[in-house]
């Protein structure tokens, strides 16, 4: 090993021991709020003779499995805590009994989840399933209110359940720590009255249609990409399912992730507590007698809110339909053709001896080996950080500017030409359209990981975003 | 006017990432033709329908990447709803809606991420 990469070590672990510490702390802090919080909910119920045991309510998860135990009536620390809503006309105490007696399952605890599950844990929801399988990251926090700073690697599922219990310890929440899938997800959804599809991949969005069509459950569907977001319950009163809109699933080169789409904080937070809405107004009977609809939400537009009218339940429907075909879950992943989650996969579109690593890139700046390097993300991501003298040209306007690359090449026409994205995924459509350009004699070649790789592996002071 | 000059103000949205593939444009004011095909003589020709609309969408206004856009049947790719005046276009009619003057047609693309 070589002095420079021993130093580039030492500065990693330097930076990761900084940011152990500060976890450290934030963890501490919230252990003496969270043992604050728990003496006081103790407190409540021994003062008000509520029967509920604690063990059941408290910050250790319960199973769904167990029944959920109904009440005829609120206690006083409810009708203390709920009195804005039963006062309000329309609503009332037996709305505020409805939620009470109400269960709900909330799939993902990340921007449409943050937001849906804290209100309708503060709202009175009797009792409160998670399901997410991941764990905080920080990039998660803009948008993820749920969890917080000191909760970085924890599930978000647990994370979730202690924020609704610091909230409001008298919604039990019970913790799904799990991949929703097709073994396990009719038991969950059917253990529940309400289930809100607060997912972020389409494999699971039509896991969840199934399971609630099977189980007869509305489904309160949220998403959200960046400025939009859209909202629909399926499978109630008359309306349609998922499949009766979209039979078939997208193809999955047309579905955009939070991860590279990008998406401003407060927009799933919005749809999520639209969501948190519609299942209030199902749990107490409210939107009834609503025809079936999808509300569209953008935010850089005029009408921020669209509302429009959507097809009844389509009697041909393979699922919901009057002779299903569809009986039982299937694999929902093969369906769709894309994976269970909503992280962006490696892909291996041209042979290993047309890319060169991170580390052979560093060794030709040190050598330094006259090249263009061409960086294929969009400018928005560009702006952010970049290598020095990169060419910026995003894929998307490549075919069309390769005038560019050959200006910046300026006659050199034998000059390597190496292409860099974020994590080596477009840079290698990229190194197919340069070659078919026969844009020069030297190699073209891409960088394996890209920038990403580049942060971890070579450069910890290059920004990861 | 001969008929087969005659065009009907279609007021065309994209959204839900629809717009990028019209050069970031929500709304575009089309004239479309208010009859096809396009090359028929005019006993051949009828009144335009949302069919004929997304093909000429696709070859007149479209920037990039028509698979993102056209799908099997001449239809529009699964994951994208198409709204007439407002409402789903299943409850008009789908793809043989006869287009009138002054429409709105909304294409939006189904969005996933959470
Ligand atoms: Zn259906």
């Amino acid at each position: 090993m070589t002095t420079e990469s021993l130093e580039v070590k030492v500065k990693r672990l330097e930076q990761e021991k900084a940011a152990l510490e500060q976890e450290v702390r934030a963890l501490r802090l919230e252990q003496s709020i969270a043992v604050t919080a728990a003496a006081g909910a103790q407190q409540l119920y021994a003062s008000s003779g509520d029967t509920v045991t604690n063990d059941s309510r408290g910050a250790t998860p319960s199973s769904a499995f167990t029944p959920f135990e109904r009440v005829a009536a609120l206690t006083n620390p409810e009708i203390a805590r709920y009195g804005r809503q039963l006062i309000l006309p329309g609503f009332g105490i037996q709305a505020q009994m409805d939620l009470r007696n109400c269960s709900m399952l909330v799939v993902g605890a990340g921007g449409l989840g943050a937001s849906c599950a804290l209100y309708l844990g503060a709202a009175g929801v009797g009792r409160l399933g998670i399901v997410d399988h991941d764990t905080v990251d920080i990039s998660n926090l803009h948008r993820q209110v749920i969890h917080n700073e000191a909760r970085q690697g924890m599930s978000k599922a647990r994370s979730a359940a202690l924020s609704i219990q610091l909230l409001n310890p008298h919604c039990e929440v019970v913790v799904h720590e799990l991949v929703l899938e097709s073994s396990n997800a009719q038991e969950i959804v059917n253990a529940y009255d309400i289930i809100i599809d607060a997912t972020d991949n389409v494999a699971t969005r039509y896991l969840l249609n199934d399971a609630s069509v099977l189980g007869q459950k509305p489904l309160v569907s949220g998403s959200a990409l960046r400025l939009d977001g859209q909202l629909t319950i399926y499978n109630y009163s008359g309306g349609p399912c998922y499949r009766c809109l979209f039979p078939t699933p997208p193809p999955s080169e047309t579905v955009t992730n939070c991860s590279d789409g990008g998406v401003l904080g407060v927009v799933p937070g919005i749809i999520g507590c639209l969501q948190a809405l519609e299942a209030i107004k199902i749990a107490t009977g409210l939107n009834k007698e609503d025809p079936p609809t999808m509300t569209l939400f953008s935010a850089n537009s005029s009408t921020m809110f669209r509302t429009i009218k959507l097809r009844k339940r389509k009697p041909d429907c393979i699922m919901c339909g009057d002779a299903p075909t569809i009986t039982k879950l299937i694999d929902y992943v093969r369906f769709c053709g894309s994976s269970a989650t909503d992280k962006t996969p490696d892909l291996f579109l041209i042979p290993y001896n047309e890319r060169i690593t991170c580390q052979s890139y560093k060794e030709l700046l040190k050598d330094s080996v006259p090249h263009l390097l061409l960086d294929v993300r969009e400018k928005v991501q560009f702006d952010i950080c970049s290598l020095p003298s990169s060419l910026n040209i995003p894929l998307k306007a490549l075919p069309n500017e390769l005038e560019k690359v050959k200006a910046r090449l300026d006659g050199q026409n034998d000059r390597p030409v190496y292409v860099v994205c974020r994590r080596g995924n477009d840079s290698q459509p990229a190194v197919r359209i340069l070659q078919e350009n026969g844009i020069t004699t030297g190699e073209v070649k891409d960088i394996v990981g890209g920038l990403e790789r580049w942060s971890n592996t070579i450069d910890p002071d290059f920004p990861k975003y | 006017m001969s008929q087969s000059d005659a065009t009907l103000r279609i007021e065309l949205q994209f959204s839900g990432g629809m717009e990028l593939l019209f050069d970031n444009q929500k709304t575009i004011h089309a004239k479309v033709p208010a009859s096809f095909p396009l090359d028929g003589s005019a006993e051949n020709r009828h009144a335009a329908t949302i069919r004929d609309l997304i093909s000429w969408t696709a070859s007149n206004l479209l920037k990039e990447r028509p698979e993102l856009f056209i799908g099997a049947d001449g239809s529009v790719r699964s994951g994208i709803l198409v709204l007439v005046n407002g409402a789903d276009w299943e409850l008009e009619g789908e793809l043989e809606y006869e287009l009138e003057d002054r429409d709105e047609i909304v294409f939006i693309s189904t969005l996933h991420g959470g």
